[in-house]
């Protein structure tokens, strides 16, 4: 642990080091990590190099699958970028006291992800550096994007969803910075110096003062009210990339809030899977503990029942619409050649988190950790079988067909895992990973103290 | 503040600070000021200042971003006309996402530069009433009052029991 002066007298200095404690000085597990993490990284930008190079004929996309593996990540992880919002926007304005130890996590979470996801439609476009035709720019010819169009919609959504996410976190980060500014003070040393400035720097030079707090939590509230509809609203928008065509399997009115609750559900599924390895790494498991976990997994649960429910419904509306193509579609992403993909949706989506019921097993904290990856599984089959069945099986059988990704595509998509994590893990040391302010806000309303399993909750 | 006496008090727990702040404000000072590592509403109210002005930035920028986001679409859509499946030019349901998106984008992006405007930041001067500990453990209450108050404002200060008291002019 780095030394961070002055010793820690009081419960609030006492979070304040460890959590600045937990920061800088990478053991040699986090630089092994590291280390494999930049070998995939270089390998996945060699494989996208390669298909800039040859042409969109390495990634095995075609007709009439031309929507695979690339979109199915983009899917995915802006799924994963919504529980970062969720937690630290609507859990703030319900006054959900568990959010405080995980949030900032969930929020950094939130960016990377938006960052992976942002990468895909770019892989996914044939030549990429025509990406800028997207926005609306005065040029010579006159021409503006078509607004009619989801995809650009979902550009318009992305963007402000990154913008939003990226201010909301920082600006919860503000005090916190001006925490490791002050401490640095006390601190001997080149290193605590240089620390103190940049630190210091990031912090705007926050005082603290009684106003100061003042315009900042008024602004705090008004991001997490305005970013509450904004989470809601990207995923539908990205649900209406698929629902706004009239391939069946995708032209459901369902689509929308079907979306919004995987996306959630997923997201809580990846800050499990990430906290589990993360709050055992940087000796903070009295920070996060089974309390969290429990409160966690019945959001898991809630969502994966309306995920569920939306699996059902919409066999159900194929069935009573009477509609032959809607029907053949859905019969054969039950029993046809992507069957596979769909059973391992069905399962982990739908059956595994039912053991949340469990109170014992919610309060395990490696169970949770097995249930979530299991749910992270199901939720990238989930967009691979809505996406790549619904394209095979369209409505003329002689345009039918199937698609399977090559080693570009599967190089890229692990590759986006690698870019994920290892983003996190350079927040993971150099920023408070948990916000020491709303911490000590939680300790004085006696609402909850580090290690505080609350057991009777 | 010239010809003012300051009376500064530290304290470690944010009730003592509410109970501490409600007894100086019957004494009438000339001014409070408190600096902590949190802030919780029951201080706000008892610190008793006007409303934070961010509010009006966040609902300009707002109201900025859906003209815009409106305007943009249907300009852009009227100047180059491109009939599509055969819909109107000006199809107002399929913009309304693009709308929406702006008003949440420049209602977010105004309410952080208020925030920034009305406390003066980012700035390398810090406060000089601004300790290190008042970001880690401990609330600063800082009192300007009439020379002649300070006496009494201390003594005030002094029963809530805190950790240090200072008395300047």
């Amino acid at each position: 642990m780095a030394s961070v002066a002055p010793p820690a007298r009081t419960p609030f200095a006492r979070v304040s080091r460890d959590i600045i404690g937990a920061l800088w000085a990478p053991e040699w597990r986090y630089r092994a990590v590291m280390g494999i993490l930049l070998v995939i990284l270089g390998w996945a930008g060699f494989a996208w190099a390669y298909q800039i190079k040859t042409g969109m004929g390495t990634a095995g996309i075609t007709h009439p699958v031309m929507w695979g593996v690339y979109i199915t990540n983009f899917v995915f992880w802006v799924g994963i970028a919504h529980s970062g919002t969720l937690i630290s926007a609507i859990l703030y304005l319900t006054r959900s006291g568990w959010r405080t130890t995980i949030n900032r996590a969930a929020e950094a979470m939130t960016i990377f992800a938006v960052m992976t996801a942002g990468l895909f439609p770019l892989i996914h476009l044939g030549r990429v550096w025509y990406f800028y035709f997207l926005a609306p720019y005065p040029n010579q010819r006159f021409l503006w994007p078509n607004f009619r169009s989801p995809l650009i919609w979902d550009f318009f959504a992305i963007s402000t969803y990154f913008t939003i996410s990226l201010l909301f976190w920082y600006s919860g980060l503000i005090p916190d910075m001006a925490t490791i500014r002050d401490r640095m003070k006390g601190v001997t040393g080149r290193m605590a110096r240089l620390k103190e400035k940049v630190y210091g720097a990031l912090s705007l030079g926050w005082g603290g003062s009684d106003s100061q707090w003042k315009n900042y939590r008024r602004m705090y509230l008004y991001m997490a009210a305005i970013a509450t509809p904004l989470v809601l609203s990207v995923h539908s928008v990205v649900s209406w990339d698929f629902a706004m065509a009239i391939t069946p399997g995708w032209h459901s009115t369902i689509f929308a809030p079907y979306f919004v609750a995987g996306a959630i559900f997923s997201g809580i599924a990846m800050v499990i899977t990430l906290s589990v390895p993360f709050r055992w790494a940087l000796g903070l498991e009295d920070y996060i503990n089974e309390y969290h976990y429990d409160n966690m997994a019945k959001l898991m649960l809630l969502t994966s029942l309306i995920v569920g429910y939306a699996y059902i419904a919409e066999y159900f509306m194929a069935w009573y619409s009477g509609d032959a193509m809607e029907w053949e579609s859905f019969r054969w992403r039950a029993v046809g050649a992507y069957s596979g993909p769909f059973w391992i949706m069905m399962t982990c989506n739908v059956l595994i988190p039912l053991l949340c019921f469990s109170r014992r097993i919610r309060r395990s904290i490696m169970s949770m950790f097995i249930i979530s990856i299991f749910v992270n599984i199901g939720m990238w089959y989930e967009r691979f079988v809505i996406i790549v069945t619904s394209l095979a099986h369209e409505y003329e059988p002689g345009a039918w067909g199937l698609y399977k990704p090559t080693w570009v595509e599967l190089s890229i998509t692990v590759g986006s895992f690698a870019w994920f994590l290892f983003w996190f893990m350079i927040f993971a040391k150099t920023l408070p990973a948990i916000s020491i302010t709303e911490v000590k806000e939680a300790m004085a309303e006696g609402y909850w103290k580090p290690g505080d399993k609350k057991e009777e909750s | 503040m010239a010809g003012l006496a300051t009376v500064t008090a530290t304290f470690g727990d944010i009730h003592t600070v509410v109970g501490a702040v409600r007894s100086i404000r019957e004494e009438g000072p000339k001014g409070i000021q408190v600096f902590g590592p949190i802030m919780e509403q029951e201080l706000e109210d008892a610190i008793g200042k006007p409303p934070s002005p961010v509010r009006r930035y966040a609902f300009i920028g707002g109201l900025t971003g859906c003209i815009s986001g409106f305007a943009i679409t249907l300009w852009s859509s009227l100047y180059y006309p491109l009939v599509a499946g055969g819909k109107p030019l000006a199809s107002v349901p399929a913009y309304v996402v693009i709308g929406f998106e702006m008003t949440i984008l420049f209602a977010g992006i105004s309410a952080l530069i208020g925030m920034l405007i009305h406390n003066r930041m980012p700035t390398v001067e810090l406060s000089p009433a601004h300790k290190p500990r008042y970001s880690d453990d401990q609330f600063g209450v800082r009192v300007a009052c009439d020379p002649k108050q300070s006496g009494k404002i201390e003594d005030v200060l002094r029963s809530y029991g805190p950790d240090e008291v200072h008395v300047d002019g």
